[in-house]
């Protein structure tokens, strides 16, 4: 890979670490009054997304959407801003960690509810179809939401009406405490079952940035081309619990062995030592953008503790569209 | 004006819709098929194209979210369901999704989206083909929800939930779909949230929607020619519901009977006996009460149906309890439907 390719990944991977990092630092001080759904650990995919896709296209994730919020270039402000409850957070306070949102980058959204946000993304891609433009739609899921209905009946239609989707499973083996084991049959594969439904699918380890950046370049170019769905499978781990800031290797759902070995996998320290070690000016180049990013970082707390709470009355407000 | 039945109405609707703006679409299951969902979609496909019009995956759900996406870029889908009972699938796009979009993303994106669903009775629609479930959807914040009950009104009320920028579930009556009336042509519009007097009176408020305003209509034809004269409110939309128009009419009879044509417990009905009760009580001049479905599933054989809905005659006979109190008023000539579960010779099945 290319040196400026291999910084900016490194970038993209450092920054949402950092932001995830900062939020599990400061929440237990009790501001963030919402429910958030942490992937660190499983950054890469989001870094390769973010050096892909483009700003006019549509991308929609789930109740895990922070890195996909980065990622597509949602503003960091506004998303921290939303996670303290604030008016100048990116959804008025009205929807926190779950409800994301950044129109200016066609972030349309993010859903609390498994599977919820998928067929949303498929109509993106329906309206992309009407409307003729050159845009393709993204879908970000997990491998909890393949077991829900609505997944087989978007990717279905996406299909049978050659609707320019990209599927993107993130595949970190639990949906909340549940084990694959209990939730799959023993030797499913997720891309098999997709690809006998008439899409064309990839799979790759989520660690491995080289083929992964590949494998999504690939699949944006084909569905931007052919407009015609693809689905891609990585594999990856959350470190950090479910729901909340801590870890939970303790609590008797996952081994500590488990996670040390998917922890050695970390693509962000991987990459960090690579190119650390490959020349002295990258290194320099990696050190500038870790305190660049951490000054960002401290601004956005520092913006959403200073910005106002809404008003009470503004609860009212917006339940109709005028 | 033009003569028209409620299907032709519906029909109209949407092809004018389609044609003052391009961004309207129009899917569902069967709307391209011979039968065109009772004529509603009747030759859209042929005047608008397949990319506009199309048939669907039997996927409630999914389709809904579709609709939704679709919606955030722009387009405005009109998707139909032959039952609200297949739609129930959708529950979950409907309400955690359509219904919250514009609220929970600080009012930045809205859902303008048209959810046609079938409701009715009767012929052995039974337990899961039959079911009036306007209460449900008029429990959700950010939903609109509308009953049309004439030919006119499903127009006009057609047209403007294409084209609100919230999310509507637009509830069609079986038993409505060949009543006859005048229509007006062109762009013509009904205001979502406004319920309309389908009869003036003085001696009781009867409040209704879509067929329990027809039952409504001859109870109190009947009810005129003993002297008792019924305001008849027909809601149009439960959801925002027009309580000024349900107030002024209460106050100036000093009675309300509310009808549904759903299920008792949770009902539009009960929640108009709330309102009224607790905001102009002092106004009744004698309890409220209402009329809607028994808490049972409707059963399927016409047997069981026999005295299950709820007719002009019950109606007749409620208000006549409610106005009179002891005096006894023949409600005999009051003709019933035979069959009691076709809304007219027309009707032949199945469905």
């Amino acid at each position: 890979m290319m040196d400026d390719l291999s910084t900016n990944l490194f970038r993209q991977m450092y920054r949402i670490r950092s932001v995830e990092e900062a939020i599990a630092h400061h929440y237990p001080e009790g501001k963030m009054r919402c429910p958030v759904h942490l992937s660190i650990g499983q950054e890469a995919i989001p870094a390769i997304f973010a050096n892909i896709i483009h700003a006019t296209d549509f991308a929609v994730s789930t109740h895990r959407g922070h890195a996909h919020y980065l990622a597509k270039g949602g503003d960091l402000n506004a998303m921290i801003a939303e996670i303290y409850g604030k008016s100048t957070g990116c959804s008025k306070g009205k929807g926190g960690s779950m409800h994301l949102i950044d129109l200016a980058v066609n972030f349309m959204g993010t859903s609390a509810i498994v599977g919820n946000s998928i067929p949303i993304g498929v109509g993106l891609a329906l309206s992309v179809q009407l409307k003729r433009t050159n845009q393709i739609s993204c879908v970000f899921l997990g491998d909890g939401a393949i077991e829900e209905g609505v997944f087989y009946e978007s990717v279905n239609f996406a299909a049978v009406r050659k609707l320019p989707v990209l599927f993107i499973c993130e595949n970190n083996l639990y949906s909340v405490y549940s084990p694959l084991s209990v939730r799959q049959p023993k030797g499913r594969s997720i891309a098999k079952m997709v690809e006998a439904m008439g899409v064309e699918v990839a799979v790759g380890d989520g660690h491995n940035i080289a083929v992964c950046y590949e494998i999504m370049k690939n699949a944006v170019h084909k569905v931007r081309t052919t407009g015609a769905p693809l689905f891609l499978e990585f594999s990856t781990y959350r470190w950090r619990e479910h729901c909340g800031h801590a870890f939970d290797n303790d609590i008797g759902y996952r081994t500590q062995d488990e996670f040390l070995e998917w922890q050695a996998k970390d693509p962000l320290n991987n990459l960090e030592i690579r190119l650390g070690q490959s020349s002295s000016n990258l290194e320099r180049t990696l050190e500038i953008i870790k305190s660049e990013v951490n000054i960002e970082v401290k601004a956005a707390f520092d913006f959403a503790e200073m910005s106002k709470f809404p008003e009470q009355s503004e609860a009212y407000d917006g339940v109709y569209s005028l | 004006m033009s003569q028209k039945n409620f299907a032709a109405a519906i029909n109209e609707a949407i092809h004018q819709t389609m044609e003052m703006d391009e961004s309207v679409i129009c899917y569902g299951l069967g709307v391209t098929d011979p039968k065109a969902v009772f004529g509603t979609t009747a030759n859209l496909e042929k005047c608008f194209g397949s990319d506009r019009v199309f048939d669907m995956p039997t996927s409630e759900n999914a389709m809904t979210g579709v609709a939704i996406g679709a919606a955030l870029n722009g387009i405005k889908s009109v998707v139909t369901h032959q039952r609200i009972d297949f739609f129930l699938l959708a529950m979950d796009q409907l309400v955690n999704s359509a219904a919250k979009w514009h609220y929970m993303f600080g009012n930045q994106s809205c859902v303008p989206i048209t959810i046609r669903l079938i409701i009715g009775r009767g012929w052995g629609q039974g337990p899961t083909h039959s079911q009036n479930l306007q209460a449900w959807f008029s429990h959700i914040p950010g939903l609109k929800v509308v009953m049309p009950t004439t030919p006119e009104d499903a127009k006009g009320l057609l047209i403007s939930s294409i084209f609100d920028p919230n999310p509507v579930v637009f509830l069609e009556h079986r038993w409505l779909h060949n009543s006859i009336g005048e229509v007006p042509v062109g762009d013509f519009r009904v205001p979502i949230g406004k319920a309309k007097v389908a009869r003036s009176g003085t001696d009781i408020t009867i409040v209704a929607m879509s067929y329990m305003t027809i039952e409504a209509l001859h109870a109190a034809d009947y009810l005129a020619t003993q002297g008792i004269f019924c305001e008849i409110i027909d809601l149009r939309t439960i959801k925002p519901l027009d309580w000024d128009t349900v107030m002024r009419s209460v106050a100036k009879t000093g009675r309300l009977l509310a009808l549904d044509s759903g299920f008792t417990t949770g009902s539009v009905a009960g929640e108009v006996v709330a309102r009224v009760a607790i905001e102009i009580f002092g106004k009744l001049r004698d309890p409220p009460a209402r009329l809607a479905m028994p808490d049972i599933p409707e059963p399927t054989s016409p047997a069981l149906t026999k005295r299950f809905y709820i007719l002009a005659k019950d109606i007749a006979a409620k208000v006549i309890l409610m106005v009179t109190k002891d005096s006894i008023i023949d409600i005999a000539n009051l003709t019933e439907p035979v069959p009691h579960d076709i809304p007219g010779e027309w009707f032949k099945g199945p469905f």
